[in-house]
């Protein structure tokens, strides 16, 4: 091999390894979008921590009652959403009665966008779910881990008023409901503060109620020390948990759709890193000979 | 005086709600300063909003560089607050159909979500330059963070569907959740909390002032 020739290669590498990143964001943008026009079906594995939370919901009897906190906005939403919907379906296939609250200003907005998208299934239609019977949504409360420390007390005076202005004691489905003594099981949907970790914290380690989760991917790992202690039954992370509910449940919707999407632009930031690392070693070792 | 009654307020509501958690009469005063908390919690909204409006109020009046995107703060917060305030019904405010639920589903909607999806681009951007196999620690994170991000996904699985049950990414990808993962997880709790628990002593105990302003 020349020396022009040594030269040239040595400028490819070097080139690589300073590639403009409106190039990665260009592959990016393909590999997200592309499949999403493809019908793929993959094969969801589930975990066991994902399991957990399809067992909290499923043990459930019905007529059970499930505090759900919604603690999320729309960032949050592509992740969330999913997990949302599918325990939407899940309770209201069990017969479960849901109380609807929320520790961010957006989170029972999310909640009602969600009941809007599962209110169109067929089965769902078919219960001729009533507000104030099988569901109610208590709005939102400033007030953070203060709100959940203050429910273990007394639902009431954290949420006088549902979030339509209705007194909570003249709802049906709160009457007998006091405070976590009268709930089975608290779902935590949550992306950041305050959220899950403020519910194991004030919830479950104070008052010891049952506690499940459905977290973003970035939040999820925090989470398994608490799954691992039981003082969380289970958690969902990201999308691929809110893909495995859905395979738990039966129920392919959103989640498992996107999967094949967000595999693909798992699989290409690899490629990236793999060539990243092949440019690295061949301009380390093209400059030590 | 402006020094000493913060400080004081600060200890007695401090050590009464760590004391109320041992001494179950004392909730009475831990109630009490819960509903403070509620009413200062629901005050700091509306502090914030008219923050968010002198600020911005602030750089148009005052012509400074950034004073369009000021006007674009005002504008977005009047378009919303103005149809959910007064158009929407009230309480019902986040109902379908109502304006406000329009506006949050076609405007704040796609706006927020666009905002973190940009992340996406930004990790890709970053992974490619930062995950070098520079050293043996660089190499163990670029490993486990490759096992994760394949593993994670089907296609991890897919890609070793010929290697014996137990074996597979996805199972590798588990066990690195499970074990060195919660392990590291569990370490930053315990620094975390002996941190927070040493923080709220100073605090209470006076000395730790930098919330107040100073020091």
């Amino acid at each position: 091999m020349n020396q022009e020739n040594r030269q040239e290669e040595k400028s490819f590498w070097e080139k690589l390894l300073a590639i403009d990143r409106r190039i990665i964001f260009l592959f990016i943008v393909v590999a997200v979008a592309l499949p999403l026009f493809f019908k793929v079906s993959m094969r969801i594995p589930v975990t066991p921590v994902a399991q957990g939370t399809y067992e909290a919901i499923e043990s459930l009897q019905p007529g059970s009652k499930v505090l759900a906190s919604f603690d999320y906005d729309p960032g949050s939403m592509p992740e969330l959403q999913p997990m949302a919907e599918a325990f939407f379906r899940h309770c209201f296939r069990n017969d479960l009665k849901v109380i609807i609250m929320g520790l961010w200003p957006q989170g029972p907005l999310q909640a009602n966008i969600a009941l809007e998208e599962v209110f169109q299934d067929k089965d769902v239609k078919a219960k001729n779910l009533q507000y104030g019977i099988d569901y109610v949504n208590l709005g939102f409360t400033a007030g953070n881990e203060v709100v959940i420390d203050r429910m273990g007390h007394s639902f009431e005076e954290s949420y006088p008023k549902d979030g339509y202005g209705t007194p909570i004691g003249e709802i049906p489905l709160m009457r007998g409901v006091r405070n976590y003594d009268n709930v089975d099981l608290i779902f935590s949907l949550s992306a950041g503060y305050p959220g899950t970790q403020e519910w194991v914290q004030y919830g479950v380690d104070v008052f010891h109620v049952k506690l499940a989760a459905g977290n973003t991917a970035v939040q999820a790992p925090g989470m398994y020390p608490y799954v691992q202690t039981g003082q969380l039954s289970g958690v969902l992370g990201g999308m691929k948990g809110g893909a495995e509910y859905e395979t738990l449940l039966g129920i392919p919707g959103r989640a498992v759709r996107y999967m094949f999407s967000q595999a693909v632009a798992h699989a290409v930031i690899c490629l990236f890193i793999i060539i990243g690392n092949l440019a690295f070693f061949a301009s380390k070792k093209r400059k030590r000979s | 005086m402006r020094r000493e009654v913060p400080l004081v307020l600060t200890a007695v509501v401090g050590l009464t709600m760590i004391i109320s958690h041992f001494i179950p009469p004392l909730n009475i005063l831990k109630d009490l300063f819960e509903d403070w908390f509620f009413i200062i919690a629901a005050f700091a909204i509306y502090l914030g909003v008219l923050n968010l409006l002198r600020v911005n109020a602030d750089k148009i009046y005052k012509k400074q560089a950034d004073a369009p995107f000021g006007l674009v703060v005002i504008f977005g917060f009047l378009v919303i607050t103005i149809p959910g305030l007064f158009f929407s019904g009230g309480r019902s405010f986040s109902d379908p159909g109502t304006p406000f639920y329009y506006l949050y589903i076609h405007v704040y909607y796609p706006l927020s979500a666009t905002m973190f999806a940009l992340l996406a681009f930004f990790v890709a951007s970053a992974s490619y330059r930062a995950f070098r196999a520079r050293s043996v620690e660089a190499t163990m994170l670029l490993v486990a963070a490759f096992i994760l991000m394949l593993g994670r996904v089907p296609i991890g699985d897919w890609i070793t569907a010929w290697l014996p049950q137990g074996y597979r990414l996805g199972e590798w990808a588990d066990w690195i959740m499970d074990f060195p993962q919660t392990a590291g997880q569990k370490a930053i709790m315990i620094g975390i909390a002996l941190g927070v628990v040493s923080s709220a002593l100073r605090v209470i105990l006076g000395l730790e002032r930098a919330y107040m302003g100073g020091e």
